[in-house]
């Protein structure tokens, strides 16, 4: 048996364990992979990633800090677990060497990471294979990645987003970026600035110089640009950003609009926010080309927080006609939409999955906040999360980890984003050089 | 009068509307006590905005006739305390008829950020619907939402709470706002 046969029905259970499909019994009788299941807490992978040899004396520092972001880009998944060096048996002094397995059962690794680094001038070369200890095979083909010398930690996050890839049977999302609101000064006179960083909190650099508050920014499907709302004018309005260029384009702009939760479509060049006026908040859609904007929802309620369906045909968002913030789908062309949420509390913010498959959500119900996901239809809704205020989730590129602002109370009360994914297992902060909100994923880098 | 306080009174203010933000003038918006029971300075320094004890100055349109009203949990409904603030920013307004006005609304932190954005510019319109109602020209009035962005007491209670779920009327000189 390989290790991804195995693995797979290992991690469909993981996902599965929240609807309560599977029984811990189950779950012990994986053979030698040893994951076992005690009140929804999984047995994390044990893996090994000895140090990456360095092919050359300028690899060294490269193959180093390389070998250690994989490691914690898969350690931060809470599926593997990593075997510290110093627990090693087997020495790699070459890439190409023969695998001495039995080095590494004895250890219990499951899965093996080899790679190697070299560096010449203003390129380095990643290479890496990944072994099935148990079974003495190499899992997929080797691969190699090159790029220059300050793409490093992008190399070593498509490394680890193949290895997470094979070994779980899920899409990649490591290599990506967020970008999110960062916040400083005292809570009634917060300034906020827009701020782009890597998934795990690496290379920020800041795209606004906190002059004007700022809210919400969303990527471009490519990534390469985003949408976000700016009080600059005196009034909250959206805004485009090309990420390349820094350039900034105001969006929908009319006299006296007040625009503001704006949102790409899958394609790319629509855009749908909310508009305000006279004190009633509808949705609307703007096509960036032409300037032309078409009204999406007409009613005397707030309607908001739109997000559209993957495949572009659909519109979910949140509409209090009901007398309170609830969740409905329309058509991409507009309507009235179909309600979908129907528990107990208020349920805003609705974000549709990239692989098209549940509905992310913030939820409050009696004084506390949570992060949730349901089915598109409503159904299975589970909650991830509760705290004195969890709100405003983003997928990651492979539909399987949100990340949210979660604020501490009281005077001193601090947003910070963190991250959980969608069975409810592994919340963990997202370091930040200081307090930060409203976090948008980007899709996979290329 | 002469002419050269009047001048520093309109500098203030129109710095007051560029910066659409009061809290961040004085001691008001930091201690909240300032706030105490919705009518107080808000936040804004009294130096400039001419005598509080004249009853044309702006000091006395923030402080004596009250600058703001406040809502329940959720709702843009006017009470009949905010009613009875609103028809004296009304007269004021309509005797004053040289500013223009900024209603800025407000939420308290619970709810999420767009939901409050929304909900704010109801409560802004409710008081510009309700000075519209009372005489005062649309054409002067433009309203800004806040969201829960520029909350004027910071702790996580319904003291606070109840103190920035608000609608503030800003004052400024002219229509060019």
């Amino acid at each position: 048996m390989t290790l991804i046969r195995s693995l797979t029905p290992v991690l469909t259970l993981a996902i599965g364990l929240l609807v309560g499909a599977l029984s811990p019994a189950v779950a012990q009788d994986q053979g030698p992979l040893r994951i076992t299941i005690t009140d929804g807490v999984i047995e994390p992978l044990p893996f090994a990633v000895p140090s990456f040899v360095a092919e050359n004396g300028a690899a060294g520092e490269f193959a180093a800090n390389i070998t250690r972001v994989i490691a914690s880009d898969l350690e931060g998944t809470g599926l593997f677990r990593e075997i510290p060096a110093a627990a090693h048996i087997a020495q790699v002094t070459s890439f190409d060497a023969p695998v001495s397995f039995p080095d590494w059962q004895a250890i219990n690794a499951q899965a093996l990471i080899v790679g190697a680094v070299s560096a010449s001038g203003d390129q380095i070369v990643v290479k890496f294979r990944l072994f099935d200890v148990f079974s003495g095979q190499q899992m997929g083909e080797g691969l190699q990645f090159a790029g220059t010398p300050g793409t490093w930690r992008r190399m070593a996050h498509k490394v680890a987003d193949a290895v997470y890839s094979r070994i779980t049977g899920e899409g990649p999302y490591f290599d990506s970026r967020v970008v999110f609101v960062s916040e400083s000064g005292p809570k009634n006179q917060r300034v906020k600035r827009l701020a782009v960083m890597d998934y795990d909190g690496a290379n920020v650099s800041y795209l606004t110089d906190g002059a004007s508050i700022v809210l919400a920014p969303r990527f471009s499907p490519t990534g390469n640009q985003i949408v976000f709302t700016s009080y600059q004018s005196g009034f909250p309005r959206i805004y485009l950003m090309d990420l390349g260029s820094m350039q900034v384009q105001a969006l929908a702009q009319t006299e006296g609009n007040i625009t503001f939760a704006p949102r790409f479509a899958p394609d790319g060049r629509t855009v749908v926010f909310s508009l305000e006026r006279d004190g009633n908040t509808d949705i609307y859609a703007l096509d960036i080309g032409s300037g032309q904007v078409r009204q999406l929802t007409n009613a005397p309620s707030i309607e908001t927080a739109p997000s559209f369906s993957p495949d572009g045909s659909q519109i979910v968002f949140e509409s209090d006609r009901s007398g309170s913030q609830q969740i409905y789908v329309m058509p991409a062309s507009g309507g009235e939409g179909q309600r979908i949420s129907n528990g107990p509390g208020r349920y805003g913010t609705p974000v549709w999955s990239p692989q098209g498959d549940y509905i992310a959500f913030t939820k409050q119900n009696a004084g506390r906040f949570h992060i949730g996901v349901m089915r598109t239809n409503g159904s299975e809704e589970r909650l991830l999360t509760a705290s004195f205020l969890d709100e405003g989730p983003t997928w990651a590129p492979n539909g399987r980890v949100v990340m949210f602002t979660r604020e501490s109370a009281g005077e001193g009360g601090q947003p910070a984003l963190f991250s959980v994914d969608i069975s409810g297992r592994n919340l963990r902060q997202i370091p930040t050089d200081g307090p930060a909100s409203d976090p948008a994923w980007s899709p996979l880098l290329p | 009068m002469t002419l050269l306080p009047k001048a520093i009174l309109l500098v203030a203010v129109l710095g007051l509307a560029a910066c659409n933000n009061p809290n961040r003038f004085g001691a008001g918006g930091a201690d909240g006590a300032g706030a105490a029971g919705g009518f107080g300075a808000g936040g804004i320094g009294t130096s400039g905005l001419g005598d509080p004890n004249d009853p044309r100055s702006v000091a006395y349109f923030n402080q004596t006739v009250g600058d703001r009203v406040l809502f329940a949990v959720d709702q843009h409904t006017l009470s009949p305390e905010a009613r009875m603030v609103l028809q004296g920013q009304a007269q004021w307004l309509n005797a004053n008829a040289q500013y223009a006005i900024i209603i800025e609304g407000h939420a308290d932190e619970q709810g999420t950020r767009e939901y409050n954005v929304a909900l704010s510019g109801r409560r802004a319109n409710a008081v510009r619907d309700f000075l519209i109602s009372q005489g005062v020209a649309g054409s002067r009035m433009q309203t800004i939402p806040y969201g829960k962005e520029r909350p004027i007491a910071v702790c996580s209670d319904e003291t606070c709470y109840a103190q920035n779920r608000r609608a503030v009327t800003v004052l400024s000189m002219g229509a060019g706002v």
